[in-house]
């Protein structure tokens, strides 16, 4: 990881989860992990996001909730999908209510595993979101921006 | 009259780290109904015994929710164990009451931190959650987890504490009860804090029975009510009583978290210096058949586990009912006559756990 060009925010939603990934991102938030030395500010309000740290699978209730989340927050976008049940729907794969991964409603860019993920796995996956947004970004820019 | 306007709240919403939706009733600025609507994070997790064994349904269960974790493996376990006839080895049920208690210290301090964030106290919140991660790496040294820790099995408990684990977790008791001390004063004698808790959201001793709450929600009302007086497990070798207050409103419900945080750290202390030698489970023959009900007390309150086995195994059917759902009822009613700025606070007393109201 360089220079990072942006201080990005961050948003959380908990798609079907079981509380225990959840509780992990805001851990990292405190003092003992401290995400705010990279910048990075949980915020609730999607219109000012670039981060979408999503915990848990989908299922038929929340799917419209984060289709919507993800089509407020301006572009460029990461989603980052937190624990191994928003992988892959994980130990809850077999339950009726669920669909499986985040991929299967919105594009992922980045995966943490685990169950439920540590914070240390919870950093990492942001730094390497920080990567993705730097090179969406670069793609967005008109040529007079590039030559700048 | 004031013209009435409908106000939704959640499901995404900067307080609640899960999803609940409220339709709030308003007039002016005064809440004078709440309409509830859940199922955001309903899985379907009790239909999943018929697809996993009931050994193999342990870690299921566990991840039911994940900050009562232990709790609902505990419940879980307790009830197949009972339904089979199985002895749990004493040292076990200590074992189990000594991980419980951490759970519920660990929850506790973290509804303190939310509490505190919702207010928009932030190093409060900061400080909550600093103490409450010693409590998270004695959970990581002794069972190998943060948040889930697959300790039970049915017939005992997967891991066992050493000496020097529980001379560690006698110490890490101690720094933690030094370092609460000064947020306790805080919560209890700060003027800002008194003047968002104090007086708001009552309930009444008589409502809080009708309306069937449970847990501190319960017990901040006056009602001397708490299952693990039952003496379930280790709990009828250790002197417990339960923790109330009588004033029924946020405050009440903060006072009585504080003491049973207290009450956790005797109750471990207690644990630990009758803990007996012996062995930690005994081996699991044949399958469960016939029905059982069992109540334990999570950090929230009573849960309420059944388990009906056929002979197979695959279970027929395991039914929970969590603190939440019973306290969702009280809830509506606090919420009622309240201004619009208090709500995310009224609901945040209940200590609601959306993904076990949901399963």
């Amino acid at each position: 990881m360089g220079k990072v060009s942006k201080s990005p925010w961050l948003l959380h939603y908990d798609a079907s989860s079981c509380n225990g990934c959840d509780i992990e991102v805001l851990d990292c938030l405190t003092p003992k992990y401290d995400i705010e030395r990279f910048g990075i500010i949980n915020t609730g309000d999607p219109f000012q996001a670039d981060i979408l740290l999503i915990t848990g699978g989908v299922n038929s209730q929340t799917e419209r909730v984060v289709k919507q989340l993800y089509s407020q927050m301006p572009e460029p976008k990461v989603v980052v999908a937190v624990g191994i049940c928003a992988c892959t729907g994980g130990v809850f794969k077999e339950c009726y209510n669920i669909r499986g991964g985040i991929d299967t409603v919105i594009p992922v860019d980045v995966y943490v595993p685990g169950c439920a993920a540590r914070p240390e796995a919870i950093i990492d996956g942001v730094v390497k979101a920080l990567a993705v947004l730097d090179e969406k970004q670069a793609v967005m820019k008109t040529p007079e921006e590039k030559e700048r | 009259m004031a013209k009435r306007s409908i106000v939704p709240f959640g499901p995404q919403h900067p307080v609640l780290p899960e999803p609940i939706h409220l339709d709030l009733v308003l007039e002016d600025e005064t809440v004078v109904g709440a309409v509830p609507s859940i199922g955001y994070v309903h899985r379907g997790l009790e239909t999943l015994v018929k697809k996993k064994d009931f050994k193999q349904y342990v870690y299921i269960a566990e991840r039911i929710c994940g900050i009562c974790s232990c709790g609902h493996g505990l419940g879980y376990c307790m009830a197949v164990e009972n339904v089979m006839g199985i002895d749990v080895p004493e040292r076990a049920q200590y074992l189990r009451v000594i991980w419980v208690e951490m759970s519920r210290i660990h929850s506790h301090l973290l509804w303190l931190g939310l509490l505190a964030d919702a207010l928009g106290f932030e190093s409060l919140f900061m400080e909550s959650w600093r103490v409450r991660e010693k409590i998270l790496d004695m959970f990581d040294e002794t069972t190998g987890g943060r948040i889930i820790h697959s300790v039970n099995q049915v017939g005992g408990v997967q891991k066992d504490m050493d000496s020097s684990m529980l001379k560690h977790l006698l110490e890490t008791i101690k720094d933690i009860e030094r370092d609460i001390k000064p947020l306790v004063d805080t919560f209890l004698k700060d003027y800002t804090v008194q003047s968002r808790l104090k007086g708001t959201g009552i309930l009444k001793k008589d409502d809080a029975i009708l309306l069937g709450a449970v847990g501190p929600m319960l017990r901040a009302s006056g009602v001397e009510y708490d299952v693990r007086m039952l003496g379930y497990g280790a709990y009828k070798n250790l002197s417990m009583e339960p923790v109330t207050c009588t004033d029924g409103d946020s405050y009440g419900r903060c006072v009585v978290r504080i003491k049973e945080l207290f009450q956790s750290f005797d109750l471990i202390r207690e644990a630990i210096g009758k803990i007996p030698e012996g062995d930690i489970h005994v081996p699991v023959k044949g399958n469960p058949s016939g029905e059982y009900f069992l109540r334990i007390e999570q950090p929230r309150g009573e849960a309420i586990y059944y388990v009906k086995g056929n002979g197979t195994k695959f279970l027929d059917r395991f039914r929970l009912r969590t603190p939440t759902t019973s306290n969702i009822p009280p809830l509506v009613e606090t919420l009622k006559g309240c201004q619009l700025a208090d709500v995310p606070v009224l609901i945040l007393t209940i200590d609601p756990c959306i993904s076990c109201t949901e399963r």
